[in-house]
């Protein structure tokens, strides 16, 4: 196959940054999208251009390291696949491809397709765990999950926290992968003694990161490589309007 | 200099119990005086630092990925074997004790492996107190799977994501941890190199990927859980990141590499489609629970598998092996895929390939039920492929997958050198030659959430050591050589990118000392690497600066150090003259064609010590004793 790529170049967080075009050739469509940006930045470094910067790691579509907006849908056009997992059989021979990084505030860049998503790191520290120390747990059976709620748990625990549903937001909002972690823990026993403080800590804390609201419009719905659902969105609202309801020491957990 | 595994003395079911009494204890309030850097966000690493955090320690944990979550324990896709016996069916610690050292082929340590069995059943109750989302029945206990090695079902899953979940379990116990601002998380760092001082472990270099900073870290231990290093092949199942280099870095400051020679290949993986590739993708090992694996009984026979009829089909797992069918561990599985692709039965463009076939099981249990159990694992196959299980059987064939070999480490997961500790995948311990499916999850997690956490309490109360800051001599001169590394790289200019170094480097360990190996294999490899490294050193061009985020400059520095370590391991596999597990010389086979051990000479783990590259290095042997069980010729048939 051959390709024309036009890809975000942006030196660090300050440079501007400008879409180069590449003209590329012998790209087999068995290839992995990345495999093909491989393939690119070995010939860029033999031309003397220093090589595009992605992030990858599995390439097995499960870190959830992996990103890029491929013309214009963040993963590109397969639904359900992550980049690492897009192939290239998917585009056409002599296609104009256009590749570019996550964008929100929240995910400020660091060098060309690459961008800080500690902000999700610290969506979680604000409550998306449950407190429970090593060592203190009962016999797992003890406690008793229903089939289908353990399915519908393991819905929303799939996240795998790319990024996508921000980056597909018109409002760089990050309800869907902050309402997967409430819905998982929320939904469980053992997630539900601190379900109030958690639902509110981790939305102020997304808040505070500068996400922005959710105007319901299911864009990360459809972008999300494990398919997360909005519905679990809806569940956060619930679970944050039955928070607003109690008394705060109730939320905090205090006698 | 003798290695003193520090196992305890009694019967082999008290150990762990009598030396978790006989371990000094720092009291709670002077926890807090001594820092440990863990070098890692793996399972082992994750959990290890949330527990240390827990009981009080002072924790930097280190990651080259943009969190903690992504560390390729996440990948891991079946599940985790804990004794458990929910299921009724005669599994015991004894058992999965058994089955574990069985599987490694009796090389690994018999208390290790006992520990590990005994810790198992801990782990499944602290991930289901953390809100893992196991699999579960209609009643809502627990489920499990049955996994190759074992005649039990004792694999505890989530889907086809269970490293995922436990990582994220994990991950979530360290975050917590970080925002009560006990345990400092410093993402996008590589450790460059390990600090010694007076002999124990007191630091780390790193290179700060994003500023390209070289830092000096100091701590009162080390701990590296910096997994294995399968990438040393070049293609294999590990995430690209993965690398050698922190335990390679120890191992030039004094760390013992043990049995590096022990490598696992998987035998369900997607075949190579092509030179480009970047990777494997492994398709989990549970499928082999309702999957049957087969080629045509006819060399070269090229119809569609649908076309051939059941009678010249050969099930050659379910004959050669009939009690263990299509669960024979993962070494025999993989070694038969090779045979009946050498044998000219393989299927698939390029003949290296055998079929996985689940027609049978979706005639029996439905084409839902199969879609419940491995879903999520089929549609990866379609996405890579472009082909429908449900319709045609999944193509696959071995790649490299884990390794057993790694730093060598005492009973207390301590290496030879005081103060460094090394967990999960980058130690030696527990697998001996071979690994059983859904063993590694059990591994990294009783490393870190339940053994460290004792045994480095240990070390502070009885090696009371001056602190020691990072403006020691020793920090300067180590970040002094990491420096100078990096601008060695940057200065070569030469016509070859990293990526091609690593791929002829990887070509040439999977031909000479891939499944099957030769003394005259390994002979060659041994010729061939230093002539390559010093091809390397000369020609390779690594674009940009070094105070940049510079992924060239990440990759050189990582096949700079699989170029020194591919030696060491291709010497440890021509020195072991048997076959065991993993490692298979083709001189050293029975009638069969079975691995054949020669415990007579070789039960031992090789710990070698670091000469110098291009130095030969120097064997030390731990002797494995076996207390409690016989050994015996692996039988799965």
């Amino acid at each position: 196959m051959k390709l024309k790529l036009r890809v975000w170049r942006q030196k660090n967080s300050t440079d501007r940054g400008r879409l180069a075009e590449y003209n590329v050739d012998n790209i087999s469509e068995h290839m992995s999208f990345l495999e093909m940006l491989d393939v690119v930045n070995e010939s860029l470094a033999g031309q003397g251009i220093e090589p595009i910067a992605f992030d990858s790691d599995c390439r097995e579509g499960i870190c959830g390291m992996c990103s890029l907006v491929i013309n214009g849908i963040p993963h590109g056009p397969e639904r359900g696949t992550a980049t690492c997992q897009l192939h290239m059989r998917k585009f056409k021979d002599g296609e104009t491809i256009t590749i570019e990084p996550w964008r929100a505030k929240a995910f400020p860049p660091v060098k060309d397709l690459t961008v800080d998503r500690s902000a999700f790191d610290r969506i979680i520290q604000a409550g998306g765990f449950v407190s429970v120390n090593t060592g203190s747990a009962p016999d797992a059976n003890a406690t008793l999950i229903g089939k289908n709620i353990a399915e519908t748990v393991m819905d929303a625990a799939a996240c795998i926290g790319c990024g996508a549903c921000v980056a597909a937001c018109k409002n760089a909002s990050a309800m869907l992968f902050v309402a997967a972690k409430v819905s998982h823990l929320a939904l469980l026993p053992q997630g539900e003694v601190e379900k109030k403080a958690r639902v509110e800590n981790m939305v102020a804390r997304m808040d505070a990161e500068k996400f922005g609201n959710c105007t319901n419009q299911s864009e990360c719905q459809a972008v999300c490589p494990k398919e997360i659902s909005v519905e679990f969105i809806a569940r956060m609202n619930r679970e944050y309007f039955k928070a607003s309801l109690s008394p705060k020491s109730e939320i905090k957990g205090e006698d | 200099m003798a290695l003193d595994s520090k196992i305890p003395q009694g019967p082999l079911e008290k150990k762990w119990q009598s030396r978790k009494f006989e371990l000094k204890l720092v009291n709670p309030a002077n926890k807090r005086k001594y820092k440990v850097i863990v070098v890692g966000s793996g399972l082992a690493g994750a959990s290890a630092s949330a527990t240390l955090s827990e009981l009080g320690y002072n924790v930097s944990c280190f990651c080259f990925q943009d969190s903690p979550r992504r560390a390729h324990s996440i990948a891991a896709q079946g599940g985790i074997n804990a004794a458990k016996n929910y299921q009724n069916d005669g599994d015991s610690v004894q058992r999965l004790f058994y089955d574990t050292i069985k599987g490694g082929d009796f090389r690994a340590r018999e208390a290790n492996v006992y520990r590990l069995a005994e810790i198992s059943t801990a782990i499944i109750d602290q991930c289901v107190a953390q809100g893992v989302p196991f699999a579960r029945e209609y009643g809502g206990t627990l489920a499990n799977r049955s996994f190759g090695g074992a005649q039990v079902s004792r694999t505890f899953y989530a889907r086809g994501q269970t490293g995922q979940q436990l990582l994220l379990g994990a991950y979530q116990a360290l975050e917590r941890q970080i925002s009560l601002g006990k345990v400092k998380m410093h993402s996008r760092h590589e450790m460059l190199e390990l600090v010694v001082v007076d002999g124990h472990a007191k630091g780390i270099v790193t290179r700060n990927l994003v500023t390209g900073k070289i830092e000096s870290h100091a701590a009162d231990a080390v701990v590296l859980a910096t997994g294995g290093y399968s990438n040393a092949f070049y293609l294999s199942t590990n995430a690209v990141g993965c690398n050698v280099t922190a335990i390679w870095r120890a191992h030039r400051k004094g760390a013992f590499f043990a049995n590096p020679c022990y490598t696992q290949i998987h035998p369900t993986c997607i075949p190579v489609s092509g030179d480009y590739q970047s990777k494997l993708t492994l398709m989990s090992e549970s499928l082999r629970n309702d999957g049957r694996i087969w080629v045509p009984k006819q060399k070269g026979d090229k119809r569609a598998p649908g076309d051939i009829p059941e009678a010249e089909r050969d099930y050659y797992l379910e004959r050669k092996y009939p009690s263990y069918g299509n669960l024979a561990p993962r070494d025999i599985a993989s070694r038969s895929a090779k045979e009946v692709c050498d044998e000219g039965r393989g299927v698939g463009e390029h003949g290296r390939g055998v079929y996985l076939d689940f027609a049978d099981a979706i005639k029996r249990l439905g084409e839902n039920t199969i879609r419940e159990r491995y879903g999520n694992l089929i549609d990866m196959y379609e996405r890579i492929t472009g082909e429908n299980p449900y319709k045609v059987p999944m193509r696959i064939y071995p790649a490299l997958h884990y390794t057993m070999g790694g730093l060598w480490v005492d009973y207390h997961l301590m290496s030879n050198l005081p103060g460094l500790f090394v967990l999960g995948e980058a130690n030696f311990s527990d697998h001996g030659a071979n690994r059983l499916g859904a063993s590694a999850l059990m591994q990294g997690l009783a490393d870190g959430y339940f053994i460290l956490p004792y045994t480095i309490g240990d070390y502070f109360a009885t090696h009371k050591k001056p602190k020691v800051s990072t403006d020691h001599a020793e920090f300067k001169k180590t970040e002094a050589e990491a420096t100078a590394k990096i601008q060695k790289l940057l200065s070569v200019k030469g016509k070859r990118t990293p990526a091609s170094f690593h791929r002829e480097l990887g070509h040439l360990l999977w031909e000479y000392c891939g499944m099957a190996r030769t003394e005259a294999g390994l002979k060659t490899a041994l010729a061939k690497i230093p002539v390559l490294r010093e091809e390397f050193w000369k020609n390779v061009n690594v674009m940009g600066e070094g105070e940049d985020f510079n992924q060239s400059l990440e990759r050189a520095g990582r096949v700079a150090d699989f170029m020194e370590f591919a030696e060491l391991m291709c010497l440890d596999a021509l020195e072991r003259k048997e076959s065991c597990g993993g490692h298979f010389r083709s001189e050293y086979q029975t009638a069969e064609g079975e691995a054949k051990r020669d415990d007579a000479n070789f039960c031992y783990a090789a710990a070698w010590e670091f000469k110098g590259v291009g130095a030969k290095p120097e064997l030390h042997k731990e002797p494995l004793t076996f207390e409690s069980i016989h050994l015996a010729e692996r039988n799965y048939k």
